[in-house]
């Protein structure tokens, strides 16, 4: 208890005397999860808002793998990331292993899933109260996709959160494809891993403070968003 | 309403649509001319929100075939408008709904303030231009609804039940609105249970009974002696539970 309560003090003291290597981790952290969400996002976006509004062969067993794919184990997602971009895999002489973009693309793949799936459920919602009216006034799919997904994107900040969640918590991949090389590859979650590891614990509380701070304040802008907003277009 | 050509008249041949194996719309044969209210009434499940769907393209018939005879190449659905029972309100502002449809038929940016501030004005929502679309009531979003199918100039509106759930001083400013638009030039083609509202609005009524088109005709002919009996009974405020052996053509 006393070891818990120094390395407590310690974290605290860390965090509030801005350690060098701790900002450096939370910085790196941050630029690899926010990155990879943004791409993820860009690519799940559509890919979600089109099977929910799209009808073609196959489309409920694409709806079924992107739900089973949004708990993809994270280790296996760094192994077929690993085995990619090792020298001897197809894009080994990219030589992307063991860099943050190497992260950021294992991230991504564990990321997209989430959001894909997430935004089929709230636009297929979305369409069917807007189906007829749309077509009505004569919108093309592609016109409707979009105006599902602006009008949908309160809702749909849950799921780009959601992936930003399991992408600043993932641990796994990013250790097997970033290596967690100190001032390279070292992101809040792998320097948890080993600063635990080491039995130094100030400095991986330090981190999981700042983890849980992170996480509740992007949680907790987005929910004042989103209340402001369904407020505002409450019936 | 702009000059070109009417896409008028519009016939259906021998419409029929199923729903599973369920026939919903039997055989209906009719033809809606320009410049008239048609009214289509007739119980619960007779067909008439289905009968509005498949004239305004949102459903393909299963059977027969719908012509617009004055289309002459054009698509009919570019000169049409439809209001639902339940206004459907994109989550935006009363005025940018409108400017999203507008944006939809292609009517040049310039040209769009002129006519929202116009369908506004025509429907008592001006002061409501900012407003989200969704925090106003029922009623002003029925009108809403209305002003941006107006904004589009149609040739042809489809109303279903546009009243519905309404109280009757908003229900007097959709019937004065909808009144407005056809004297405007615009055909409308409305379904509803309110035989009141029909006697108030049609120029010419369509009952129909289990997804048969029983009687049509002008509305103070109808309305002084429909030859069907059914719709007979129907005036007679019974209910129309009961099965027929045979039913009767119009």
């Amino acid at each position: 208890m006393t070891d818990f309560g120094s390395a407590l003090a310690a974290a605290f003291s860390l965090v509030i005397h801005l350690d060098r290597d701790l900002g450096e981790i939370v910085l790196l952290s941050l630029r690899v999860s926010v990155i990879a969400v943004f791409v993820a996002a860009l690519i799940g976006l559509p890919i979600g808002a089109a099977v929910a509004l799209f009808r073609f062969p196959g489309r409920t067993v694409v709806a079924v793998i992107l739900n089973a794919l949004m708990g993809l184990p994270p280790v296996v997602v760094g192994l077929i990331v690993y085995l990619l971009l090792s020298r001897a895999g197809p894009f080994g002489v990219l030589g992307l292993l063991f860099t943050p973009t190497a992260m950021v693309i294992a991230q991504i793949l564990l990321v997209t899933p989430i959001i894909a799936a997430l935004t089929r459920q709230v636009i297929e919602d979305l369409w069917v109260e807007y189906e007829e009216q749309l077509r009505s006034l004569g919108a093309k799919p592609r016109r409707a996709l979009a105006t599902l997904l602006w009008d949908g994107r309160f809702s749909l900040l849950t799921a780009v959160l959601a992936g930003f969640g399991r992408a600043s918590a993932e641990v796994g991949a990013v250790m097997i494809v970033g290596g967690n090389i100190d001032h390279v590859t070292r992101v809040m979650t792998t320097a948890i891993a080993l600063e635990v590891s080491k039995g130094d614990l100030a400095l991986a509380l330090g981190l999981g403070i700042i983890l849980v701070v992170l996480s509740i304040a992007v949680n907790g802008a987005a929910f004042v968003l989103k209340g402001t907003a369904e407020r505002g277009q409450a019936r | 309403m702009t000059a070109e050509r009417s896409i008028l008249p519009l016939e259906l041949r021998q419409v029929g649509f199923s729903a599973g194996r369920k026939l919903l719309i039997k055989e209906l044969s009719c033809t809606f001319s320009a410049n008239s209210r048609s009214v289509i009434i007739g119980p619960n499940g007779a067909g008439k929100s289905l009968l509005l769907r498949l004239c305004h393209g949102l459903l393909a018939p299963s059977a027969g075939s719908i012509v617009w005879h004055g289309a002459a190449g054009r698509e009919p659905s570019f000169y049409q408008a439809m209001v639902f029972q339940r206004p459907v309100m994109l989550r935006r502002s009363v005025a940018a709904n409108i400017n999203f449809a507008l944006s939809l038929r292609r009517v040049p940016r310039g040209a769009r303030p002129a006519l929202i501030r116009d369908a506004l004005k025509r429907t008592g929502l001006s002061r409501f231009a900012r407003h989200q679309a969704r925090v106003l009531s029922i009623g002003e979003q029925q009108r809403l609804a209305l002003a941006r199918s107006w904004a589009l100039r149609p040739q042809v509106l489809f109303l279903d039940e546009p009243t519905a759930s309404l109280d009757p001083s908003a229900t007097h400013v959709i019937e004065e609105v909808i009144d407005a638009i056809h004297r405007a030039g615009t055909k409308v083609i409305m379904t509803t249970h309110d035989l009141g509202q029909a006697r108030r609005l049609a120029d010419e009524v369509l009952f129909l009974h289990r997804g048969r088109l029983l009687e049509m005709a002008p509305s103070e002919a109808f309305f002084a002696g429909p030859r069907n009996d059914l719709a007979q009974a129907f005036l007679r405020g019974e209910l129309l539970w009961w099965q027929r052996r045979e039913l009767t053509p119009p």
